[in-house]
């Protein structure tokens, strides 16, 4: 082996070696991708601020029934779905692959009730006349300010049902292991962490008064 | 030691943190309700939101079970980010006001 090839191997070495902040690579990656996501709906929320700040004839059409109440279990639904991700990796951790399947079983299903009664509160706002651009009540920015932000969280919930199927199914079948798990949990929280933002801002501020 | 043998408390700890966080999205209703609209209103939410967001992220997450720097690595990262996204405020104001554009 040449001296150059030594001195090559030593630099990739010292490159590669280790984990950052002594973590899976996997892992940093999925923080490293939660704190971009934090960036994108930051955005979106401080966009919806600005505009809800600046606009004299913001509506608040929110309701205590049925907006706030399908609110209320929706979020009893998502804080309740991280304590059974939880339950999960805990019975992953300790090797108890059926019990730690099973509740990854169950949050998806409760992403999924999540998600309906998010499409529910769409269809109810819809039957209102509220459309991107235009609704009954004042400035027609509500409507898009309303659908992008709402719309990315639903997308994000239904993207990690999805994972939280196809995660489940690879570590049932042996493919995956309890890190993978606890990697979809950071997410999964993520998810319920943004949600805590997006009620009081968007629901809370706007209620009927 | 990995994060799964330092995450110590097991289920009661998570339970406890569970009902925190649905007491503190109960209290954000009870404050859109019981206060009057406005600043004050925003400035609580944001306050119960925030804190309901870090006992998340370090119960849940477990960043509490972390190394210290990856904690401070994710923290002033995002809040740096976080806080260089409020430059625009005034300009908002400006608009309910209609104030003219600065020449």
């Amino acid at each position: 082996m040449s001296h150059a090839d030594l001195t090559m191997e030593g630099h990739s070495a010292g490159l590669t070696s280790g984990s950052p902040f002594a973590i899976p690579t996997k892992k940093l990656a999925m923080w490293l991708f939660i704190i971009a996501d934090t960036m994108t709906f930051a955005a979106c929320l401080v966009a919806y601020l600005f505009l809800r700040n600046g606009t004299a004839n913001w509506p608040t059409p929110f309701k205590f029934s049925p907006s706030i109440v399908n609110v209320m279990l929706m979020t009893f639904i998502l804080i309740s779905s991280s304590l059974t991700m939880l339950m999960g990796l805990r019975n992953a951790q300790a090797g108890n692959k059926a019990a730690a399947f099973r509740w990854i079983l169950i949050t998806a299903a409760a992403g999924a009730v999540f998600a309906l009664l998010h499409l529910r509160e769409w269809m109810g706002m819809i039957g209102e006349g509220v459309t991107l651009f235009h609704n009954p009540w004042g400035s027609g920015l509500f409507g898009a300010a309303f659908f992008s932000v709402t719309g990315l969280h639903l997308l994000h919930v239904t993207s990690g049902v999805i994972a939280l199927l196809a995660v489940g199914v690879r570590y049932q079948g042996g493919r995956y292991n309890a890190d993978d798990i606890e990697i979809l949990g950071l997410y999964w929280h993520f998810v319920d962490i943004v949600w805590m933002f997006v009620v009081p801002l968007i629901y809370l501020l706007n209620i009927a008064r | 030691m990995n994060t799964a043998e330092k995450q110590s408390g097991g289920l009661g700890k998570d339970i406890i943190i569970y009902l925190c966080l649905l007491g503190m999205a109960g209290l954000q209703i009870v404050l859109a309700y019981t206060g009057s609209a406005g600043e004050g209103l925003f400035a609580r939410l944001l306050v119960v939101a925030a804190v309901q967001a870090l006992v998340a992220v370090l119960f849940f997450m477990h960043l509490s079970s972390e190394r210290r720097s990856l904690v401070v690595f994710i923290a002033v990262f995002t809040l740096f980010v976080l806080a260089t996204m409020q430059y625009g405020w005034t300009d908002s104001f400006r608009m309910i006001n209609g104030a003219p554009f600065a020449h």
